[in-house]
């Protein structure tokens, strides 16, 4: 018999970005909450202070800010006729564990979608035709447009402090900007960050070629900053310790630089760390939840807690899983099309370049996870999918990041991997590298989908999640298509030699190599509740007091990275609580 | 040596100290480092390997990153030692990994870590298989190979010439990787000691601080590594 708590107003169920965002506009309407994270409590200080985050191995190889498989993990195949493997080990992607979740240990890339990418299926049907959808390709519109979202991202991009310039303000097109971005209402909270070298020898080869460079736009503080809830960062000191470190000076856009600090503050807002949510609990009926289920690790058992309204904003993997368990919805089968949870789980189809000069300083450890000078010139919106063949595009973006030696040895082509060889070869190329990107779209399919493992088990108990993944010809169509853009414009730099590295036509998934940590789908926002698990409020059809948050909502994945529609989907769905919500609890639609 | 604006002069630094003026913890550790000579490899008291595990350990990495040429070596920087202490930890028994069965060691490499074993037992099972291959091929166990038979070795190792059973298959992969990690790392961990594949290559460590940096292009960074500990290079 479990023990159980006293009732809240709200339950949060993992508190990371939309964790936190929930838990503080919720505060604000005089709710009673409690937050449930599965890890540690971690903060600025003392847990990311100099010098001790400043260390390689522990964090950016031994990854001990991450999830760790031994508590939880996926299953892997990659299609219908393989036997799933346990993901062991971390390598594709990595969740992240403990308070602030991945908000803590992303680069802070902070992008919102084009307008044509939240109604995608309409944009290809009436620029390309119907015709061209490849079967087995699940491309949505998606149930919200991006003019509704649009003082969402504004608002989420305040309270994290994101640093940039507006390429389309109101609708007027800025130089220097991007212009193939959506409009913005207002322009960054912050001025862009300073331009390293690579940056800016790309942005005059992309000027030169007639493409549109712009800054990137960073989740990194360019100067102090105070934001709406009165939290403050400072400065960024370029010391290149972001994707997998906390920042240590109050510079990274994270929960804990710009929301927790706040929020900790409404005595009707507690969290309780080492709590893992096990399922949430359904009424008789099924029509509402009642609360949810957690382990107690400190005390070693299961603990109900009852609320009114159930928040799921663990991150997307672990949404859906818990959604599965719970009876949230049914299964998809991929072969009826029938049911919704674990339907649309996609990815990112990235690629890029090297090149190497061995006369040029790049001091690559002078960066941080957002640095860099984009191009949007093959973006969704600009490609002619009729014309090449594919439904996607990507942003391109160099600027130094991560520039340090375990993981980060760019070398030339043919280089041996040990030896006096590899020896010579990292003392002259360190330093003396730079890269351009391609951050590319991924559409969701059919065979790409997430379910109960039939055979391996959490230390719980509980099934794992079952990954049903594999690269498809659509996305690799589109990797091959900026590889053959990329390489003249990196060839017009002149380097020294180049080594590009683009997955190509029947490319696998490999598990063990890093990629990103852009998972999405799975808990897909729908007009209806045949298509998808959540309505346009990411309000569970099933059971309407409860409200799924995070990227497990897309409906196939953007070509950038998530955070910026995750936090705009959030407070979108804040807001609807908010005002629709808690005066009449209901079916928002 | 440049001394940069706003940052602590480190030729002042050495006239401070030279002065007798009080030193900084930072820089008490950084002096201390320099006091303490290591324990030799030779002495070295092992935390997870046997005598011949650490005798295989010493001239593997010594080829893997050998110490002729410009650039330190993997002996220098005292790989082994990372590499030990690495498998007496919880990477060595796996802690943090899923690793309940069934498991399925044939499985193909693309699929992941799969078999039942933990990296320190990879180890364990896949030196004394390696040093008999040695042995019937080259007529002596590795350690005990001239330099171009250890490397002729190795590459069949890594090119999968030497047969393995499916769970320590991985073992060159896990060899090769933990020797680069214990060749770059922080010094704290036993590898990269004083920091001197940082110096080759101009890494500046713990640095960590490089405000007036991104606008100076195609500039050379001036400044040695610090350790997390406070040495210098």
């Amino acid at each position: 018999m479990a023990r159980q708590e006293k009732k809240k107003d709200v339950v949060i169920v993992g508190l990371g970005w939309t964790g936190s965002i929930a838990g503080i506009e919720l505060a604000q309407e005089g709710l009673d909450i409690v937050a449930l994270e599965r890890g540690h409590d971690q903060n600025t200080v003392p847990n990311f202070e100099y010098p001790q985050q400043i260390d390689e191995l522990k964090y950016g190889v031994r990854l001990k800010m991450m999830q760790k498989p031994s508590q939880q993990t996926v299953t892997v195949r990659r299609n219908g006729d393989e036997t799933a493997l346990p993901y062991r080990q971390l390598g594709s992607f990595l969740p992240g564990n403990g308070v602030g979740g991945a908000g803590t240990h992303w680069n802070g890339l902070n992008w919102r979608p084009q307008e044509v990418e939240m109604r995608l299926r309409s944009y290809v049907e009436e620029t390309f035709g119907a015709d061209i959808i490849p079967e087995g390709m699940n491309l949505g519109d998606y149930p919200v447009s991006y003019d509704e979202l649009e003082p969402f991202f504004t608002q989420f991009e305040k309270v994290a402090g994101i640093s940039g310039y507006a390429g389309n303000l109101n609708g007027e097109i800025r130089e220097g900007g991007n212009p193939f971005e959506g409009w913005r209402s207002e322009d960054f909270p912050m001025p862009p960050m300073p331009t390293t070298y690579d940056s800016s020898k790309f942005r005059d080869a992309a000027t030169a070629m007639g493409y549109h460079p712009f800054p990137a736009s960073a989740g990194i503080a360019s100067t102090s900053y105070v934001n709406p809830y009165g939290m403050q960062m400072g400065p960024c000191n370029f010391c290149g310790f972001c994707e997998r470190y906390g920042c240590y000076q109050y510079s990274k856009s994270s929960p804990q630089t710009t929301i927790l600090g706040a929020l900790k503050r409404y005595p009707n807002f507690e969290y309780r760390t080492q709590s893992e949510v096990l399922r949430v609990e359904l009424a008789e009926d099924g029509q509402t939840a009642t609360g949810v289920t957690y382990w107690d690790e400190a005390a070693q058992e299961e603990v109900f807690q009852p609320a009114d309204i159930v928040i799921l904003s663990s991150y997307q993997l672990n949404n859906v899983h818990l959604m599965l368990l719970s009876g949230l919805g049914e299964a998809y089968d991929p072969l009826t099309g029938e049911g919704t949870l674990g339907k649309n789980y996609a990815y990112q189809m990235n690629g890029g370049i090297s090149m190497f000069f061995r006369d040029e300083e790049f001091n690559p450890f002078v960066g941080h996870g957002a640095n860099g000078i984009c191009i949007d010139d093959f973006s969704i919106s600009q490609n002619d999918f009729g014309a090449e063949g594919f439904i996607g595009g990507s942003y391109w973006r160099s600027g130094t990041f991560n520039g340090q030696p375990i993981r980060n040895m760019p070398l030339p082509a043919g280089t041996p991997s040990w030896g006096a060889g590899w020896k010579q070869a990292i003392g002259e190329n360190y330093g003396h590298a730079m890269s351009i990107g391609s951050h590319g779209s991924h559409m969701a399919y059919a065979n790409n989908h997430l379910d109960l493992d039939p055979t391996y088990t959490d230390r719980h108990g509980r099934p794992l999640m079952r990954m049903t993944f594999n690269w498809q010809d659509n996305d690799l169509k589109m990797n091959q298509f900026m590889k053959s853009k990329m390489e003249p414009l990196a060839a017009s730099m002149n380097p020294d030699s180049m080594r590009s590295g683009f997955k190509g036509e029947g490319a696998e998934y490999d598990v063990r190599p890093y990629q990103t940590t852009h998972n999405t789908g799975g808990h897909i926002m729908s007009e209806n509740a045949r298509e998808g698990a959540v309505n346009r409020y990411c309000q569970s059809w099933k059971a309407h007091n409860v409200f799924a948050m995070g990227a497990g909502n897309f409906v196939q994945n953007t070509q950038y990275n998530p955070t910026g529609l995750v936090g705009g989907l959030a407070y979108h769905t804040v807001n609807a609580i908010r005002t629709q919500y808690l005066s009449n609890p209901r079916p928002l639609v | 040596m440049t001394d940069l604006p706003g940052y602590p002069s480190r030729r002042n630094f050495l006239k401070a100290s030279a002065a007798g003026v009080a030193l900084s913890g930072l820089a008490a550790q950084a002096k201390a480092q320099e006091t303490t000579p290591p324990v030799p490899l030779e002495d070295y008291d092992r935390a997870y390997l046997t005598a011949a595990e650490w005798a295989f350990v010493m001239a593997a990495t010594a080829r893997l990153i050998p110490s002729d040429g410009d650039g330190p070596g993997a002996i220098e920087t005292r790989v082994p030692v990372f590499i030990d202490l690495q498998l007496a930890g919880d990477y060595g028994s796996a802690d943090d990994w899923y690793m309940e069965g069934p498991h399925d060691p044939d499985a193909e490499p693309a699929r992941g870590w799969q078999t039942p074993l933990t990296p320190a037992e990879i180890y364990r099972q896949a030196i004394p298989v390696f040093d008999a291959w040695c042995e019937e091929t080259h007529g002596a166990t590795f350690a005990e190979l001239d330099a171009e038979r250890q490397d002729a070795a190795l590459t069949s190792l890594q090119n999968g010439d030497v047969a393995l059973d499916s769970e320590i298959r991985d073992f060159f992969t896990i060899l090769l990787a933990n020797t680069k990690e214990g060749y770059f790392a922080d010094p704290q961990y036993g590898g990269n000691h004083e920091m001197q594949s940082w110096v080759y290559i101009g890494f500046p460590g713990a640095r960590a601080a490089y405000r007036a940096w991104p606008e100076r292009h195609n500039e050379k960074y001036p400044l040695g590594p610090v350790s997390i500990s406070g040495e210098r290079a």
